[in-house]
C-alpha cells in the first residue's frame, strides 16, 4: 500500500514538474524575445549607439546594413573611400532640420561634422566664428574646410559640403568616385557654366573635393591665390578651384544622366522648367526633362524636408521590387581595383587632441592671419 | 539520512510520531524525483521539438500548397531554365482598375506606369472615354461597377489567371511584391486578401488599399450572388466593400489581412508621405523601422506625379553596393516599362 502512495505521488511530481518547466521554458522564452525585441527597439531608437562622438565629430562606427542583404562591395567601398560630410547648419535648425540629417543620410558617411555659427557640443556642431545669412556664406565655407584640413585631413579621402536641406546618397557617391583618387586635384558636384571658363559646381547640391583639392584650397588662402571674393559661396569656391588647378569633374553616370540635383526629384522628374527660368542657362550639360533627368545611381538632391528626407530613404534603401533586376546594372569601375582599404582606427589621436582648441572654434583671425602672410 | 532527518527541529516542533516523519519524507523524496524527472522531460521534449522545428513547422504552414515550401525557393536559381519559367508564371495577376472619364491624367499616369508590371491591366469605367481604351460598365453606382467588373473579369479570364487584383486609379501597387506574397499560396484556395477592417464581427478588406482574390475565391463571389443579392438588393447604408466580404461569407470565403514578417502593412490606403508624417509624431527616434514595409505592395491616393516619382523611388533609384538575397525569385523589367 505504502508503495502505491509512493508511486502516485511520484507521478503527481512528474506532472508537477512538467507542467512548472513547460510554464517556465515557454513563459521564460517569450519573455527572452519581448527582451530582446525591445532590446533591438532600444538599440535602433539610439543608432546613437553607432557613432563615436569625438573632437566634435561624429565617426561612424559601423556601416549601416539591413538583414537578408549582402552588402560587401558598399562595405568594401566604405572602407576604401572614405568621406568627410560636413553639413552647413545654422542655430535655429538643429532640431528642425539637422537632427534629421543626423538620423538619415548622414549615417553612410565616414565622419560628419556640423558646421553653424554657434558650437553646441552635445549635438554635435562646430562654431566657425561667423554669424549667419547670405553674406557670411563664403566665409562659412573657407572657415569651415580650414578647420577640416586643421583637424581631419588625414581621415579621410573626400571631403563633401552639403545643407541642412540636402539628401545624399553616400553610397552613390561612393561609385563615382572609385574611379578617382584622393591625390589626385579635383572635385566633383552639379556643374554650372557661367562665371567660370572650367564651370564650377552648385552649392545647394551639394559638391565633394578631393583631398588634394582642398590640401590646396588652404594652400591658396595661405599664399593668397585665393581671397575672399564674394558671398555667393559655390562661384566663390569655383573660381579658387580655378586658380589652383583643380579640375571640375564630370559626375554623370555612364548614361550621360546628371546625379548632383539641384532641386527635388519631382521637380526634375515631372516639372515643367519654364525656358526663361535660370537654370537653362546655367547647366553646363545639357538638360533631359522627365524621367531620364536622373541617373538610377543619383547622389544628391536639395530643398529637401525632413519628411521628404525619411521619405528619400525609405526609397532609397528600403521599399524595393523583390527580386527585381535594375535595368541599370553598373559596373565597378577599372580604376576602383587599386583603391586600398584603410584601417578603422585612426592613428596620432593623442598628438591631434592636444593641439585641438577647447572651444573648437575658428578664428576669423586665422584665416585672416593667412590671408595676410 | 532518513532516520538523521527524522531528528530535526521541525518534526519534533510539530509533535509528529517518528514513523509517519519517515513516511511524510519518503513521500516528499518521491515527490522531489518525479518533479525532477518531470522537468527533464519537458526540456528533452522541448530540445527534440526545436531541433526537428524546421522541417515540421514547414510542413504545418504549406499545409495549403503543395505546390512550394522555403527549401524549395531557395534552389530557385539552380533550377533549369524550364522549370524557373514554368514557376515564375505560377502567379498571374488580372489587375482590374476602375478609372473615372474625368480624370485623364490619372489614367495616364497609371497607364505608363506601375499597370505595365500586371500580366494583363484593364481599364473599367462609367462610360465611354475616346481619350483611352476602357472597358465601359455602364453604370457609375460604386457597388454595380464592382459586381460588373467581377462578372466579366470571371467570364473572359478565369482560366488564364489565377490571381485577381482590383484597385482604383489613384493605387499604386508593386507587382512584384504581390506576386512574392502570393508564391507560396494556392490559388484553387479561396483566398480574399488586403487591408482588413472590422465591420461589426465580420472582417472585409479596404478597397482603397486594393482587393486581391484568388481564382477560387472570385469563382465563389460570382457562385454567391445568387443568394447575396436577395439580401443586399440595393447596397443601403453598407458600403460596397462590406457587402462584398458579406457575399464572400455566404461561400466561407473570409478576409485576410497582409502584413510583413515585422507585422507592417502590405496594402496601404495611405501615401508614402503621410505613413511617415504619422511615424514622425508616434515614435520620432525611429521613423521608419515601424511605419512602412519594404516588401509593400500598395499605396492608395496618389496623384499622377506622385506615380511617377514612385517608379523612379521603387524601380530605379538604389544605393550602390547593396545586394539582397532574393535569389530564389526573378523578375525582369517589362519590355514597354522604360520611361523616357
Amino acid at each position: 500500500m505504502i508503495c502505491r502512495q509512493r508511486w502516485h505521488i511520484f507521478n503527481v511530481g512528474v506532472i508537477v514538474g512538467f507542467l512548472c518547466a513547460y510554464a517556465f521554458v515557454h513563459y521564460g522564452f517569450s519573455r527572452n524575445v519581448l527582451f530582446q525585441s525591445v532590446a533591438q527597439k532600444s538599440m535602433e531608437n539610439a543608432d546613437d549607439r553607432n557613432w563615436r562622438l569625438e573632437r566634435s565629430a561624429l565617426f561612424r562606427l559601423s556601416h549601416p546594413h539591413h538583414s537578408g542583404e549582402d552588402s560587401s562591395l558598399s562595405d568594401d567601398l566604405y572602407n576604401k573611400i572614405r568621406i568627410l560630410c560636413w553639413v552647413m547648419t545654422a542655430p535655429g535648425n538643429l532640431e528642425t532640420k539637422a537632427k534629421h540629417v543626423k538620423a538619415t543620410w548622414s549615417r553612410h558617411c565616414n565622419i560628419v561634422l556640423f558646421m553653424s555659427s554657434v558650437t553646441d557640443n552635445d549635438f554635435p556642431v562646430i562654431g566657425l566664428n561667423t554669424t549667419e545669412g547670405r553674406e557670411q556664406l563664403y566665409w562659412k565655407t573657407i572657415n569651415a574646410f580650414h578647420y577640416v584640413h586643421k583637424h581631419h585631413i588625414d581621415e579621410a579621402d573626400w571631403f563633401l559640403k552639403a545643407d541642412d536641406d540636402s539628401f545624399v546618397i553616400v553610397d552613390n557617391l561612393r561609385w563615382l568616385l572609385s574611379n578617382y583618387t584622393a591625390s589626385q586635384p579635383i572635385y566633383f558636384g552639379k556643374r554650372f557654366k557661367p562665371y567660370i571658363k572650367q564651370g564650377y559646381m552648385s552649392g545647394g547640391a551639394g559638391y565633394v573635393l578631393s583631398k588634394e583639392a582642398v590640401i590646396r584650397f588652404v594652400e591658396g588662402f595661405r599664399t593668397k591665390v585665393c581671397t575672399h571674393t564674394t558671398s555667393t559661396e559655390d562661384v566663390a569656391i569655383g573660381k579658387c578651384m580655378e586658380n589652383v588647378g583643380v579640375e571640375a569633374g564630370d559626375s554623370r553616370d555612364t548614361e550621360g544622366r546628371e546625379t548632383f540635383h539641384p532641386f527635388v526629384p519631382e521637380s526634375h522628374l515631372v516639372g515643367k522648367i519654364d525656358k526663361s527660368f535660370w537654370y537653362w542657362n546655367y547647366c553646363y550639360y545639357p538638360i533631359t526633362e522627365g524621367p531620364q533627368c536622373c541617373s538610377d545611381l543619383a547622389i544628391s538632391f536639395h530643398y529637401v524636408d525632413p519628411l521628404l528626407m525619411y521619405e528619400l530613404e525609405y526609397l532609397t534603401y528600403h521599399l524595393r521590387p523583390y527580386g527585381y533586376q535594375y535595368r541599370y546594372q553598373a559596373i565597378v569601375p577599372e580604376k576602383a581595383k587599386l583603391l586600398v582599404a584603410h584601417p578603422a582606427k585612426e592613428t596620432n589621436i593623442k598628438v591631434q587632441r592636444r593641439r585641438m582648441n577647447s572651444n573648437h572654434t575658428i578664428n576669423m583671425k586665422d584665416a585672416k592671419q593667412n590671408e595676410k602672410e | 539520512m532518513i532516520g538523521l532527518l527524522c531528528q530535526t527541529a521541525l518534526f519534533k516542533e510539530m509533535n509528529i510520531t517518528c514513523k509517519i516523519r519517515k513516511t511524510m519524507i519518503t513521500e516528499g523524496l518521491s515527490f522531489m524525483k518525479g518533479l525532477v524527472l518531470g522537468v527533464i522531460l519537458c526540456v528533452g521534449i522541448t530540445f527534440l521539438v526545436d531541433i526537428k522545428k524546421g522541417p515540421l513547422s514547414k510542413i504545418i504552414q504549406h499545409k495549403d500548397s503543395h505546390l512550394l515550401s522555403a527549401s524549395y525557393l531557395q534552389n530557385f536559381a539552380e533550377l533549369p531554365i524550364h522549370k524557373q519559367t514554368e514557376l515564375r508564371q505560377r502567379v498571374r495577376v488580372y489587375c482590374i482598375i476602375f478609372v473615372t472619364p474625368k480624370e485623364l491624367e490619372q489614367w495616364a499616369a497609371v497607364e505608363q506606369t506601375w499597370s505595365k508590371h500586371c500580366d494583363k491591366a484593364e481599364f473599367y469605367s462609367s462610360e465611354d472615354v475616346k481619350a483611352f481604351k476602357t472597358i465601359n460598365l455602364e453604370t457609375a453606382d460604386k457597388w454595380k461597377m464592382i459586381l460588373r467588373a467581377c462578372m466579366l473579369a470571371y467570364q473572359n479570364y478565369i482560366n488564364e489567371y489565377n490571381w485577381f487584383l482590383i484597385v482604383n486609379h489613384n493605387t499604386f501597387v508593386i507587382i512584384e511584391n504581390l506576386k512574392y506574397f502570393l508564391f507560396d499560396k494556392n490559388p484553387e484556395h479561396p483566398y480574399y486578401i488586403g487591408k482588413s477592417l472590422k465591420h461589426g464581427s465580420d472582417n472585409y478588406i479596404d478597397s482603397r488599399g486594393g482587393i486581391v482574390l484568388s481564382k477560387e475565391a472570385l469563382r465563389r463571389f460570382i457562385t454567391s450572388l445568387d443568394r447575396c443579392l436577395e439580401n443586399y438588393k440595393s447596397v443601403g447604408h453598407l458600403s460596397p466593400d462590406v457587402v462584398f466580404a458579406l457575399c464572400l461569407k455566404y461561400k466561407r470565403v473570409l478576409a485576410t489581412n497582409a502584413e510583413d514578417n515585422k507585422g507592417r502593412m502590405l496594402f496601404n490606403t495611405n501615401i508614402v508621405n503621410n505613413l511617415i508624417n504619422e511615424a514622425m509624431s508616434t515614435h520620432p527616434q525611429n521613423v521608419l523601422n515601424g511605419c512602412c514595409a519594404d516588401t509593400a505592395i500598395t499605396f492608395h491616393g496618389l496623384s499622377p506625379n506622385q506615380m511617377h516619382i514612385m517608379m523612379y523611388g521603387v524601380y530605379r533609384l538604389h544605393a550602390y553596393g547593396y545586394y539582397h538575397l532574393d535569389g530564389e525569385l526573378v523578375f525582369l523589367p517589362p519590355d514597354d516599362s522604360d520611361l523616357k
